[in-house]
């Protein structure tokens, strides 16, 4: 028969042409239900205790009356009126001013059992009446009943009570106010007391439950009749401003992105990446094994940036930011000025103390009030102990969206554990990141030293090269890729050795070269001093054959003068003489 | 054995036989509950009450406001200001031995 009178109930609200929603107002919920509450109409909002029903409700009719000209009746079955105004007092929202102005009405109905007697037949027209006249008195839109289920334990006729509340709520639908009705979450049930079958139309469930020791409030839409709904469950918060849901559907992946470059901090780090830096709006991952440098590297950025005007907002989680200020001047890194300035502001965020909405939301919150250029958070890894990989990724693509929605470059540390250079871990993150800087140690010659890669950047080009990471008193510094004559990257001392190695083989080389150059003079002076002598004895021999040629000149004139003396002598012509001559020669021969 | 009516009568006698009653009936217009529940209180007060005792009845319909100052949740209802401490049954009062004990208004001897 119940079930009946749900179908009939079901099948009436089933037909409206377009189904209208009011927004609650309420960050994130919105979105969640696609726009609202549905309009004219009842939700169940069920939990446990303390799981947030009332606060969510009462902000619904609070930022109805403030932000949407819609005033509201808050019934209250539990809290005293003056309990519920001083718990909206802390959260910022003076609920007696808005009673004053006439946007709210709270109203307490009392249902203590020991006051009531039930003798025979009753209905609840006093509780029609009072909300009538409250709607009336302040033309409420909205309606919340929280909890109407004490009725059930103020009350000990359930059949009145059920046929009753039955009535409450089409009665409430003829009034077309938007309602929520809070009920108790029951065992296996989503109410104690089987609420859900007279509220159909949208069902929402709060949850807050434990998981590594850190309670996490959630929200999940059950049931939205005709409407879609983000059907997963979603962390929310409860802080002083209010409820804060982060659906990740919130993420728009839509933002303005900028060619503008900003400075790593570190001049040879920017040459690596086209000599300009980071995009701005980037998010950087830092990730090595400890004691790699990755603060150092955040400490130079940070340091760079606030030094260029622009605001940075440090979020330490495993140190104080007196320890980071502290160990960044041993490596000449003064983070002082920056810090009293108020350009660089170092939060210590202890990771444990919250999950991960709250860290998430902690943030938002932080950047949209200091509203930094850039965000360093060091070290994601404390996270790991409050949520899972997938968590933690997560909630850092919901962080970096809204970094980037902002422009603000982001930077991220994260610790390698292990000998494994690339941590799943780190790749799993990595995919929402747009350059990630790897920091490894290699062991060779008896030490460790520092490297750094650049894995990628998105969209510019850069050094796919190793570089040596010096850590010195005056910061970090990065040293030429040295390939060794082996053709392996060496660094640190074997670094040295093999550049004194090759100095000294090169002076050798020098050495020898010289001699040989000597030597080849030598020989040369030699040769030449050879070719001088030779000309020397060539000129003696020529002089020598000059001499004869006079001597024989001179000798065939004396002859031919002794002749023709002779001849003379003989008294004979000279050319007979010679003829003479000649033919005693031929006879001679 | 003894201690049983000696208690009874310790507690009757704090009500002076000359106090005066002052009841509310609240109710929702003139349904058939309400009249029911006005006739039944009635015949009560006038056997035990007779003469000392005054029955208002307010309409809801007619002064809604009233319902908040007297944390009306249920029709009809009935609550004893006078003599205090502060009574209230709801229903239609047809269970008269109810009545006397919600309203603690039991024999007096």
């Amino acid at each position: 028969m119940k079930s009946n009178l749900v179908e009939r109930k079901t099948r009436k609200t089933a037909k409206p042409r377009h189904l209208q929603k009011v927004p609650t107002g309420i960050q994130g919920l919105d979105e969640l239900t696609g726009g609202g509450l549905p309009k004219g109409r009842s939700t169940l909002l069920c939990g446990g205790a303390g799981s947030g029903k009332t606060l969510l409700s009462m902000e619904f009719l609070v930022r109805g009356a403030k932000e949407f000209e819609e005033p509201g009746v808050f019934v209250a079955f539990e809290e005293q009126i003056e309990e519920l105004t001083e718990n909206f007092a802390s959260l910022g929202h003076d609920l007696d001013s808005l009673a004053a102005q006439g946007k709210l009405s709270v109203d307490f109905i009392d249902v203590a059992r020991s006051e009531l007697g039930e003798t025979g037949g009753y209905n609840l027209d006093g509780l029609f009446i009072r909300l009538d006249y409250a709607i009336e008195s302040v033309g409420a839109k909205r309606v919340v009943l929280d909890s109407i289920e004490q009725l059930f334990s103020g009350l000990s006729n359930t059949a009145i009570v059920r046929a009753e509340l039955r009535r409450l709520f089409l009665w409430l639908k003829t009034k077309g106010v938007t309602a929520i009705i809070t009920a108790e979450q029951g065992d296996g049930a989503l109410t104690r007391d089987g609420l859900e079958e007279y509220v159909a139309d949208c069902v929402i469930l709060l949850d807050h439950r434990e998981t590594a020791q850190t309670f996490t409030r959630r929200i999940r839409v059950v049931k939205y009749r005709g409407s879609n709904h983000g059907t997963n469950e979603f962390p929310f918060l409860i802080d002083e401003s209010g409820i804060s849901i982060l659906p990740i559907t919130s993420m728009g992946l839509k933002y303005e992105v900028v060619t503008e470059r900003v400075s790593s901090g570190i001049p040879r780090l920017d040459a690596m990446m086209g000599g300009k830096g980071y995009y701005r709006g980037a998010s950087v991952l830092v990730s090595g094994s400890a004691g790699t440098g990755k603060t150092s590297l955040a400490a130079h950025f940070a340091q760079c940036s606030t030094a260029a005007g622009e605001r940075c907002l440090w979020l330490v989680y495993e140190e104080s930011p007196d320890q980071i200020i502290r160990n960044m001047r041993s490596i000449g890194v003064d983070l002082t000025p920056a810090v009293k300035s108020g350009m660089l502001r170092l939060r210590s965020v202890p990771p444990t103390s919250f999950g991960l909405e709250m860290h998430l939301l902690t943030t938002h919150k932080l950047v949209k009030e200091l509203n930094p250029r850039s965000v360093i958070m060091d070290s994601i890894s404390n996270f790991t102990s409050i949520g899972s990989e997938v968590e933690i990724k997560n909630m850092l693509m919901r962080l970096i969206d809204l970094f980037k929605m902002r422009q603000i470059t982001s930077m991220f540390t994260s610790m390698i554990t292990g000998e494994s250079f690339v941590e799943t871990n780190s790749t799993k993150l990595s995919s929402v990141m747009d350059t990630w800087l790897l920091l490894r140690e290699i062991e060779s010659g008896a030490e460790r030293n520092r490297v750094l890669h650049l894995l990628k950047s998105r969209g510019m080009a850069h050094s796919n090269q190793i570089r040596e990471f010096l850590l010195t008193d005056h910061g970090v510094e990065l040293r030429d890729v040295y390939l060794g004559s082996s053709g392996l990257l060496l660094t640190g001392s074997s670094l040295l050795v093999e550049q004194a190695h090759e100095q000294a083989l090169a002076v050798a080389q020098n050495q020898e070269a010289g001699t040989k150059k000597r030597e080849l003079e030598y020989k040369q002076k030699a040769i030449e001093a050879q070719i001088a002598a030779l000309r020397a004895e060539f000129e003696i021999e020529r002089l020598k054959a000059l001499k004869l040629d006079a001597q024989d000149e001179e000798r065939d004139t004396v002859r031919t003068d002794d002749r023709v003396q002779m001849a003379k002598q003989r008294q004979a012509d000279a050319v007979k003489g010679r003829h003479m001559t000649e033919r005693r020669s031929g006879d001679r021969r | 054995m003894n201690a049983r009516p000696k208690r009874g009568v310790s507690i009757a006698p704090k009500k002076k036989p000359d106090e005066r009653w002052m009841l509310k009936l609240y109710v929702a217009g003139q349904t058939p509950k309400a009249v029911a529940a006005f006739d039944n209180l009635k015949r009560l007060c006038e056997e035990r009450l007779q003469g000392r005792y005054t029955i208002e009845v307010i309409d809801l319909l007619k002064n809604p406001r009233l319902a908040k100052d007297d944390q009306i949740l249920a029709i009809p209802t009935v609550i004893r200001k006078v003599p205090p401490p502060l009574r209230r049954i709801i229903g239609d009062l047809s269970n008269a031995d109810r009545v006397l004990i919600g309203l603690d208004l039991r024999p007096e001897s």
